[in-house]
């Protein structure tokens, strides 16, 4: 058993590519093998140093809840370690959705780094399976969802523990793209004064921040960014890797990856697979603005038409219900509640025109 | 029949105070001791309050008295359990399990509490397994088959113990062991999900059921309902929080392609006894353990008839 040591980065931060894994979420998890062979190629090629490939919910991931992967995970996994050449492979797991059983299989196959993720509250359930990624001589990254949700001064406890299990690397993600830049810049701030491990930072766009916000994190300190292939992802979408690849390099960061090589990418292959563009519309502003986990957009988008019930009406129930990632089955349970309330409105509105 | 409750925590500080109120009622179950290992411990002062003995010398005390009793209710951890199972079993002890140890038999109370009244051991499952495999069973009994069943459990967080985050996995193996062997799908899946929320949210759960072609929808929800009858009769506040739907796929689950799922949406307000309402989680694992320790006692009382 060897311990992998932290990647050696002679650039100025690490960027990690989450495609695979958070563009899952934009088409329902649909990813077939040719898709992987032509991403993790053309990332590898590109200089991305971390290819995240998963459901986008994580390692078992693929549910009634979540949506069933079209091709089984590990087979989409096991092709992506076949394929790279420099790029180490990288695995996120929801401790209570994945397994540390499944920590093990990835690692047969090659996986390099794995990305154990909680609410931004819950940093202890991952105690578990940080410890076993260690154990396996993986990468442990501690990557704390929905980090809008907790101050600062909680956010650095919540690391703490990560880091106390053995975390190398701490995120914190902008799961619902709801932060300011001033939210990112005081978060990141104070994680960075009491960690010992490098921080990293996932953004996403609902705010039209994901671009701004990471390079800002950047300046304050963090180590590693996150971004998808032309902003592939849940909600309104992840911080694009081309285009931080690209303002990176007009704000002279080095970053080790060549932008051209990803646009063509996000131009010549993702774009191609991607049902829609990825913009940010009513639904997905109203993630941001109200603080609600992207990954309820199409799930939220499908049983408001299930139901005839308004996509955000749902969205704003849950941001109140303050509900968490993961808790895709409460979409049903709001817009059945709401399908109900239209349906006693009409009654009254009827009986009144008695 | 005597029995002692050991773990002086919420769970088993929660199940004393069911138990004592059942003995008031002339429940079979005659409680001696909540045992515990904290002498300070809350639980513990509370049983002394109450007028049973509140030890601490934790599986010692309860190994010393075996001789008092009859059965006891394990609310420690699933170490703790599997290193002196064999030891209560030795002692001529039934021991009702309540961590996720899972040595003897599963039971789900409304499913086949009649199934394990001579085991000497049983095992309860997981808080989830008590809330969500009867819903299993219920859509099992109406279909030709269940190809695949999945729950998602959601706790507030502030009833979510140490135990259950240092080993979450353990709590979605043994439920989604228990949705197949008890609930009798052919493929399952547990996922169980903690909320922060303020004022804490009340314990959720959702079941999905996988529908072959030719499922008579009336009848799976009809025997959905009479199911949540069922477990009223022990967890009063366990309750469809919508009416059950039938929504249609396709569904490329891991048994197979179906047209239809069923989905289930329960919530479970506990009954106030010594944590919260919103700890439904934990009031249904004390009902149910209390619903089968009463179950046993009147077996054996009539066996001995």
């Amino acid at each position: 058993m060897t311990t992998t040591p932290v990647t050696t980065v002679d650039t100025d931060y690490r960027l990690i590519d989450s495609t695979l894994r958070d563009g899952s979420h934009a088409i329902s998890h649909q990813y077939h093998m040719d898709d992987v062979i032509q991403i993790v190629q053309g990332l590898d090629r590109a200089g991305v140093p971390v290819i995240e490939i998963a459901h986008g919910d994580g390692i078992g991931g693929s549910s009634f809840n979540y949506g069933f992967s079209a091709v089984p995970e590990k087979e989409l996994i096991a092709k992506a370690c076949e394929v790279t050449t420099n790029a180490k492979i990288a695995c996120l797991l929801l401790p209570g959705i994945g397994l540390a059983d499944d920590l093990r299989e990835i690692n047969e196959m090659g996986v390099k780094v794995a990305r154990i993720a909680t609410h931004c509250t819950e940093a202890d359930i991952s105690e578990q399976h940080i410890k076993v990624a260690k154990s396996l001589g993986l990468e442990a990254i501690g990557f704390l969802m929905m980090a809008h949700m907790n101050t600062p001064e909680g956010l650095v406890e919540e690391a703490l523990k990560m880091q106390s299990y053995g975390a190398d690397t701490i995120y914190i993600a902008d799961s619902a793209g709801a932060m300011t830049t001033e939210d990112m810049k005081v978060r990141v701030n104070a994680l960075v004064e009491a960690l010992e491990v490098p921080l990293g930072v996932h953004a996403h766009n609902n705010l039209a921040m994901a671009v701004s916000n990471s390079i800002a994190a950047y300046e304050n300190g963090a180590k590693n960014l996150d971004g998808t292939s032309a902003g592939l992802g849940a909600g309104a979408g992840n911080c694009p890797t081309e285009i931080l690849a690209a303002v990176s390099t007009k704000y002279g960061i080095n970053t080790g990856v060549d932008p051209i090589a990803l646009m063509d990418l996000a131009e010549e292959v993702v774009r191609p697979i991607m049902p829609r563009a990825q913009v940010i519309d009513r639904a997905g502003l109203i993630l941001g603005y109200a603080g609600v986990y992207g990954s309820f957009l199409l799930h939220a988008e499908r049983a408001a038409e299930r139901y005839g019930v308004s996509q955000a009406d749902i969205l704003f129930e849950l941001g109140r219900r303050q509900m968490v990632g993961g808790q895709e089955d409460m979409i049903i349970d709001v817009a059945l509640e709401l399908a109900r309330k239209h349906a006693e409105q009409e009654l009254i509105g009827e009986e009144g025109n008695l | 029949m005597r029995c002692a409750i050991l773990g002086s925590g919420n769970i088993g500080t929660d199940l004393m105070i069911k138990l004592l109120a059942a003995r008031e009622m002339d429940g079979p179950l005659e409680l001696v001791a909540l045992v515990g290992i904290d002498p300070a411990s809350d639980g513990l002062a509370r049983a002394r309050r109450l007028g049973i003995e509140g030890p601490h010398e934790g599986p010692d005390w309860i190994l010393g008295h075996a001789d008092e009793l009859d059965m006891i209710f394990d609310a420690t951890s699933a170490y703790v359990h599997k290193a002196q199972a064999q030891a209560y079993e030795d002692a001529g002890l039934i021991a009702v399990d309540l961590t996720p140890a899972a040595i003897g038999p599963k039971v789900i109370a409304a499913v086949n509490l009649m199934e394990h009244l001579d085991a000497p051991n049983i095992n309860m499952v997981t808080c989830g397994g008590q809330a969500t495999t009867p819903m299993v069973y219920a859509i099992r009994r109406a279909v030709e088959s269940l190809p695949y069943a999945e729950m998602v459990s959601t706790v507030a967080s502030k009833s979510a113990g140490p135990g259950t985050r240092q080993n979450i996995d353990e709590f979605t193996k043994t439920t989604s062991t228990a949705l197949r062997e008890i609930g009798g799908a052919e493929t399952s899946k547990a996922i169980i999900i903690l909320n922060p929320a303020e004022p804490p949210i009340m314990m959720r759960n959702t079941v999905f059921g996988a529908l072959p072609e030719g499922t008579d929808h009336d009848r799976v929800i009809e025997s959905i309902y009479e199911m949540e009858k069922s477990v009223q009769q022990y967890v009063p506040g366990y309750r469809l929080k919508n009416p059950p739907v039938i929504e249609a796929g396709p569904y490329t689950t891991p048994g197979g392609v179906v047209p239809h799922r069923a989905v289930v949406l329960l919530e479970v307000e506990g009954a106030g006894d010594y944590l919260p309402p919103y700890a439904g989680n934990l009031d249904i694992m004390t009902a149910a353990a209390q619903r089968v320790g009463e179950a046993i006692a009147d077996h054996r009382a009539g066996a001995r008839r």
